[in-house]
């Protein structure tokens, strides 16, 4: 094994490094460089990292300050939730994680899976609000990853059927409601989410009678789901665009109704066909969430910043985010694994 | 009753006209709260409050704006500073996606694997928290300007941002600039011409190609012309501060910066896309035709590529447009940071939030028809 790596190895260079004498000449500037950019990080991360002490010894080292994220970790994962109850995000994180795995295989999506996303949402808030014997965590308590996780998952969960239904009347022959649904979904993909947030959180208020209010955590949730149900109207579209014309004319053959047309044939086909492209939107409305901290709520990237405005350890941002960096990267880079491995199951199956 | 569920027609009609119905409805009832809460709040509705002072001061601005100009002028300060991270923005993320995307392709290994890193690392992190490493990074781990480093002969990186030579008379440069970006459209055409004259009669004219970079002396000669200046303010510590020269804040930087490696890997991505989806057979004829590798890209591939990425990329150029409203976040004064700071000083939530909402759409909607017609133009020509 290891000879014939010994053997090999100068070959594999010879092809893939030095093949060409202009793509020698790169090779040996790149591993210089990415040898320098090594030596950096090895140097900042372990060597003059500091694992122990307060925020003098690390003014004084020149490396990666580890007391910070011991100190601050709890605040910026859980923001202002209760200390004695934190097993309770905790719990329902993972029971999320645990639904989510279970929903991984195609196979698996049916009406099953409803009652069973159903259950989860019921047992999710009962253990992030309290109440039936736990004591009760407002709101506004809330914050950190679980906020951030929750903001995504509803947002993905109750956009969709509403993109279905825009998609659908944008494809229908209803001129009025179609015109509806294109200035609807022109109009949300044509501003920044920045305006449809500031909507939520100055706006809305003004649109409700006296009296009558939401929460800004309800409202910014509404938001994000009235801005993603555009886009993911558009990726809908095009796999219902993609469904050959046979399809209908068969359904129509069958004395199907429109409704049951498109329930029964079109739109399961279709959803099938973007899964990939809906994984895609789902992770850059993940990323998306982080805006929140402009109107002020507590999510995983404004913890964060919170806790780097401590007087006691300021300037240690880079360790911060790095470390908030790698989160969001483990959430997305799984997710778009995901994508592709069902791209490549898909592409398998109709051959 | 039942008939008229039967006929489809009617039927059609009846769910058009309770849709349109309820939509209204939602909108007048919404409508109407809107109107009684402003009431209620004593707040005048209405764009009267353009004339008004503004009373702030703007960091950076691309026309003289003082605190005691209206908001109409800050807010127009904000458009154009929108316009200016935008427009450098996407060249520069258009051009690194490019050459990215490329990379990607490479028959070198660590070229390839290198930039797949650099797309799979970008990609997953979200921008807002790009942007605030990138400016923490500006403003945190750079020296004072005390102890500013000079990375180039007379350019100064410190925490108060980058400071670069600029040439004294700028009006000189400004006509030069203006010369190159005509001679650049000229020459645009003019190769283009020959393209044509070439597929029409089959006759290369290598000297004509030559030629036609002559039209680049325009720009130099226009600057010969004025005045042919070559002087250049220094950037000089003065005190606390640089004096002279240009002065690119952090903040500027940290969003331009950001919003450039962001967008570039999404560039990356669509540029390896549309060079890909190009079937080998294409390479292949190109090649034995005899074309050399420049003509084989820039006469076979390029254009069947560009006719697959130039939709995703306007959907980029868009984005990275839209992105760089999260200027608010780290005190870039654009169109949102400074139609956010009107908001909280005159509580016109409705005017200012529609107005972000408008000058975004116009944005969008000229990107667009620009997109749309060079798509048209250039890159969708069926044969």
């Amino acid at each position: 094994m290891i000879q014939s790596f010994i053997n090999d190895f100068p070959k594999w260079l010879k092809k893939n490094l030095f093949n060409t004498p202009v793509n020698s000449v790169i090779s040996i500037f790149i591993l210089a460089l990415l040898w320098k950019a090594i030596e950096k990080i090895f140097l900042w991360l372990l060597v003059n990292s500091v694992w122990t002490g307060t925020a003098a010894t690390c003014r004084q080292a020149d490396g990666f300050c580890f007391p910070f994220l011991f100190e601050k970790v709890r605040f910026i994962i859980y923001g202002f939730y209760p200390d004695g109850q934190l097993w309770r995000p905790t719990l329902a994180m993972l029971l999320l994680f645990g639904t989510l795995f279970y929903s991984r295989i195609p196979e698996r999506w049916t009406k099953k899976l409803v009652y069973t996303w159903f259950g989860f949402f019921t047992l999710f808030f009962w253990l992030m609000r309290g109440g039936l014997g736990l004591p009760i965590v407002t709101n506004d308590k809330w914050g950190g990853l679980p906020l951030t996780l929750m903001l995504a998952t509803i947002g993905i969960i109750f956009s969709y059927p509403l993109g279905i239904v825009l998609a659908l009347l944008r494809r229908s022959n209803l001129k009025i409601l179609k015109t509806l649904s294109v200035l609807y979904i022109e109009l949300i993909r044509g501003v920044p989410l920045i305006s449809v947030l500031f909507m939520s959180s100055v706006m809305f208020p003004l649109f409700l009678p006296e009296g009558v209010n939401f929460d800004k955590l309800l409202r910014a949730q509404i938001a994000i789901i009235l801005f993603v149900s555009a886009y993911m109207a558009e990726v809908i579209r095009g796999g219902l665009a993609s469904i050959d014309k046979g399809q209908y004319e068969a359904a129509h053959t069958l004395g199907l109704s429109y409704f049951d047309t498109m329930r029964l044939i079109i739109v399961p086909q279709a959803i099938r066909i973007v899964i990939p492209p809906t994984v895609n939107t789902a992770i850059g409305m993940f990323k998306d969430t982080s805006l929140v901290l402009i109107i002020a709520l507590f999510d995983l990237l404004n913890t964060t910043k919170t806790a780097l405005r401590d007087p006691e350890w300021l300037g240690f941002s880079l360790e911060a985010y790095v470390f908030v960096g790698l989160i969001y990267f483990v959430f997305c880079y799984v997710m778009s694994k995901y994508s592709q491995g069902l791209e490549s199951e898909f592409g398998m199956k109709e051959r | 009753m039942f008939n008229l569920l039967r006929d489809e027609k009617k039927r059609a009609l009846l769910i058009q006209a309770s849709g349109l119905f309820l939509v209204l409805a939602i909108f007048g009832y919404l409508f109407h709260n809107t109107q009684l809460n402003l009431e209620k709040q004593n707040i005048a509705t209405g764009f009267g409050f353009f004339e008004l002072e503004a009373g702030f001061d703007i960091g950076e601005a691309l026309v003289e704006y003082w605190s005691d100009d209206t908001y109409l002028k800050a807010l127009w300060v904000g458009v154009l500073n929108t316009l200016k991270v935008s427009i450098l923005g996407n060249i520069f993320a258009v051009t690194l996606g490019v050459l990215i995307g490329l990379g990607h392709l490479s028959n070198n290994w660590l070229v390839k694997k290198l930039c797949r890193s650099y797309i799979e690392i970008v990609r997953n992190i979200p921008l807002l928290l790009q942007l605030f490493f990138w400016y923490a990074l500006l403003t945190e781990a750079l020296p004072a300007v005390k102890q500013a480093m000079e990375i180039l002969p007379s350019v100064y990186l410190s925490n108060r941002g980058l400071n670069i030579p600029f040439p004294v008379n700028t009006a000189n440069y400004g006509f030069s600039l203006f010369g190159f970006i005509v001679a650049l459209i000229i020459f645009f055409f003019m190769e283009r011409k020959r393209d044509l004259k070439q597929i029409e009669t089959g006759v290369a004219k290598p000297l004509w190609e030559k030629l036609n970079y002559t039209i680049f002396l325009i720009p130099i000669l226009i600057w010969a012309l004025t005045g042919a200046s070559t002087e250049f303010e220094i950037p000089k510590l003065v005190g606390f501060n640089f004096n002279g020269g240009y002065t690119l804040t952090p903040e500027f930087t940290a969003l331009f910066v950001g919003l450039v490696i962001y967008t570039a890997a999404f560039n990356a991505e669509i540029t390896r896309a549309g060079i890909q989806s190009i079937s080998k057979g294409q390479w292949e004829a190109a090649h034995s035709l005899g074309l050399s590798q420049r003509d084989t890209v820039k006469i076979v591939i390029l254009p069947q590529a560009l006719r697959v990425m130039i939709p995703p990329l306007t959907s980029q150029v868009l984005n990275l447009t839209k992105n760089s409203s999260l200027a608010v976040a780290i005190g870039y004064p654009d169109f949102v940071s400074i139609a956010n700071t009107t908001m909280n000083q005159t509580g016109q939530a409705v005017e200012c939030v529609f107005m972000i909402m408008i000058v975004y759409l116009t944005f969008s909607l000229l990107t667009s028809i620009f997109m749309n017609w060079f798509n048209k133009k250039f890159a969708l020509v069926e044969r």
